[in-house]
């Protein structure tokens, strides 16, 4: 599905990303972990074709194709969905109204037809359902006004209704009251598919608690500097990120790294 | 705009190149303005002689006025004297013989705006009579109004058929020497539309000039009037989405509105001429007077427009709230892109008691776009618990581009409550990312972000020009971001 090999990227002049080899195969969940700066937000970027990442070196291959060679949007149509770790508020769009016209885009381009109003709303209801969300958001402006947790569930809803095939979740347990954690990832379960793989970017075991990961990765200062089963999530609950040493503080302190 | 040579010149020898002949017709009078000028046009329009002597107290007003230097737009003087200030209605030999003569840009944009084939054709100014037969829909639509003792017709019809309400309501709201814009339309303004609902009557559709055939060719100096007497109601809509060809680069309109007392005129307008080239070359200069006048007790006025088009826009609905209890309305969108510069906006004038206005301006500027939005506040003394409030924001595309505000709040009676508030953004390139993430096209996100921004405003319009309104932000837009 996914195949990240020796990637290097910077934001501006400085360099974040050092070197990610990184390989997602079919129906994989992968959890990525690691220290605040480590650059966890900025490979989501780069996988969803953020403009201000640059790539300055190495290669990712998705679903056989040159992914970087693809633009933002033709990397959403391919079926590569981000949740933000910052929602993005719209002033004046209505949240039912970018959806439709979201999961239309993608229809359209995969040769399927557009759905009409009724169609849409009977769909995205029985989504919403499934987040438990009060269909009054619907309504209201793209995340305007939404409280921290509204804001991730609404981002997980957009997933649900999209279907990708590779989610990225950045930080979507982040600001979630303990029954949300759970809706969230009922949610995310309920969307795991063998044809479907997923990144969650986390920093708490929590979230792994319900959501089973098949690998855990430890980003630490550009690099991927461990990798194991879901046993590894709890060990670094235990034990923090200390062991990495000065790397891990986020900072530029071993040039010679 | 720095090339001095973008004037009327160069949209003449425009007309060359499109192959127009400018012989000057038998029915057309000379270039340049004089008094003699004013008295023909009267002449040949067999106007009364009040109108004539109307007509020529406004020139003589206009020979001692300047054109007002404080708007912030920037243009090479405009020479009065070579405008030709007459010519009858164009017969439709002048325009070209079919949609293969017409700019090939022009039949774009008409196709992203999904304008039916045979208008397009009526908007390119190509002969129609064999595409199209209007007349039964506007003969119909004519019956419907008469039965209700509306009278909507073409300002020289008016002048003819009903003089006593003409010379009652003309310059009633926009008195001659009001500007040197409205000096000069009231001087050798060539014609327009005219609108009387009888007391009691609420307008069963909305009046277009789209219906009124014989506007056609109204010129640059436009005329409006629209009463309405007590207890009656209509909503009236200006212009076309539709980029509309015209050979004159200088408009400069009057528009009137008088609402007595219980009285609701709704104006809307969709203003799109032509605004230039990228370089700004060429487009028109519109320069508008419109004011409504609240002359009853609980009338209501209300103007809202969406402005994409001309090359320099200067123009500033208003409403006098004379009448105690009356309402004044203005929901404007102004969109400038490439070179346009636009610098608009509204007066309240609070003179009633009990009074209330509201403003909503939503400026976006993209490209090398320059707006500016002045709004003036003015509650007389004698306006007892008048109230305001203003809402200005301005959302620019890039870097290049500017937006300017300039509120003046002039309060003379302590009871008045008057509330601005103004935002600026920039569009943004995380909501862009967001956008494009789902799945959009970059042009689709940016449509789709502005619209959000104007929504408080599109839903003012009646229905159909909202949705025109929301495809033609999104063609005008094309190619600003990215
Ligand atoms: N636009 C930017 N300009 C300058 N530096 C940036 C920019 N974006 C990211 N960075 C830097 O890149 C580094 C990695 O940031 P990133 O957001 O990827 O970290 P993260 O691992 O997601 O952290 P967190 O756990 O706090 O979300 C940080 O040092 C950050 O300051
Ligand atoms: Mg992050």
């Amino acid at each position: 599905m996914l195949i990240i090999k020796d990637l290097h990227a910077s934001v501006g002049d400085k360099p974040i990303l050092k070197g990610i080899n990184l390989t997602v195969n079919a129906g994989e969940v992968h959890a990525i972990m690691g220290p605040n700066g480590s650059g966890k937000s900025t490979l989501s970027n780069v996988l969803a074709g953020r403009e201000n990442v640059t790539v300055t070196s190495g290669s990712i291959e998705y679903l056989g194709q040159d992914l970087l060679a693809l633009e933002v949007e033709e990397r959403a149509r391919a079926g590569v969905f981000l949740a933000f770790q910052y929602p993005v508020e719209i002033p004046g769009v209505g949240n039912v109204y970018l959806l439709k016209a979201a999961l239309n885009a993608q229809r359209k381009h995969r040769g399927l037809p557009e759905l009409d109003a009724m169609e849409f709303l009977a769909l995205v209801k029985d989504k919403m359902k499934l987040m438990e969300m009060n269909e009054s958001m619907l309504y209201r402006a793209v995340n305007e006004g939404f409280s921290g947790g509204e804001k991730k569930r609404n981002e997980i809803l957009q997933m649900a209704v999209l279907e990708p095939k590779l989610a990225i979740l950045d930080e979507t347990d982040s600001g979630l009251d303990i029954d949300a954690l759970k809706i969230v990832a009922n949610g995310v379960n309920s969307l795991r598919h063998p044809e479907r793989s997923m990144i969650l970017v986390t920093h708490y075991q929590r979230l792994l608690d319900y959501i089973k990961p098949d690998y855990v990765h430890v980003l630490a200062a550009g690099r991927i500097v461990r990798s194991g089963g879901p046993e590894l999530a709890h060990e670094l609950e235990k034990q923090g990120y200390a062991w990495i040493g000065n790397e891990g503080s986020g900072q530029e302190v071993s040039s010679g790294s | 705009m720095s090339d001095s040579a973008s004037t009327l010149e160069a949209i003449i020898s425009q007309e060359y190149q499109h192959g127009f002949e400018t012989s000057v017709e038998a029915d057309a009078l000379p270039r340049g303005l004089s008094e003699d000028t004013v008295r023909m046009i009267s002449a040949k329009k067999n106007e009364p002689e009040f109108l004539l002597e109307w007509r020529l107290a406004a020139f003589r007003r206009w020979l001692d006025m300047k054109p007002p230097e404080w708007a912030s737009v920037h243009h090479p003087p405009i020479d009065y004297q070579d405008i030709i200030y007459y010519s009858a209605p164009k017969s439709q030999k002048d325009g070209p013989k079919s949609l293969d003569e017409v700019d090939p840009e022009l039949l774009k944009t008409y196709e992203k705006l999904g304008i039916p084939l045979h208008e397009r054709a009526i908007l390119a100014g190509v002969a129609v009579d064999a595409v199209f037969d209007s007349v039964s829909v506007a003969t119909t639509f004519k019956d419907k109004l008469a039965e209700k003792g509306i009278i909507f017709c073409s300002f020289s019809e008016a002048v003819q058929e009903h003089p006593e309400l003409v010379r009652q309501y003309l310059g009633s709201v926009v008195p001659v020497q009001d500007n040197f814009y409205a000096a000069l339309n009231s001087a050798v303004f060539s014609d327009g539309s005219f609108v009387y609902i009888p007391p009691g009557v609420r307008c069963p559709m909305e009046l277009s000039t789209y219906f009124r055939i014989n506007a056609k060719n109204t010129g640059q100096f436009e005329r409006t009037l629209i009463i309405a007497d007590r207890d009656s109601y209509v909503s009236y809509l200006e212009g076309c989405t539709a980029p509309m060809r015209d050979e004159n680069q200088l408009h400069a309109a009057v528009v009137e509105l008088v609402a007595l007392e219980n009285a609701q005129i709704k104006y809307s307008t969709v203003q799109n001429w032509y605004p230039g080239d990228k370089e700004g070359r060429g487009g028109i200069y519109n320069f508008v007077t419109k004011r409504g006048d609240c002359r009853g007790a609980h009338s209501k006025i209300s103007w809202t427009q969406v402005e994409t088009g001309s090359a320099i826009t200067w123009k500033y609905p208003s409403v006098i709230l004379r009448g105690d209890h009356s309402v004044g309305e203005f929901y404007s969108v102004a969109l400038t892109n490439h070179r346009q510069q636009a610098d608009t906006g509204t007066k309240m004038i609070h003179m009633g008691k009990n009074t209330r206005s509201t403003i909503i301006s939503k400026g976006i500027s993209a490209g090398f776009g320059h707006q500016a939005y002045r709004g003036l506040v003015r509650i007389a003394r004698a306006a007892q618990n008048a109230r305001n409030y203003t809402q200005c924001d301005s959302l620019l595309l890039g870097d290049r581009c500017a937006a300017h505000t300039f509120p003046y709040i002039e309060v003379k009676n302590a009871s008045a409550k008057v509330e601005h508030e103004a935002s600026t953004s920039r569009i943004g390139e995380d909501q862009l990312f967001f956008c494009r993430q789902r799945g959009l096209t970059m042009e689709d996100a940016v449509s789709m972000i502005v619209n959000g921004f104007c929504k408080e405003v599109f839903k003012e319009l009646p229905m159909e020009f909202a949705v025109e309104a929301q495809k033609l932000l999104g063609v005008s837009l094309e190619g600003s971001v990215g």
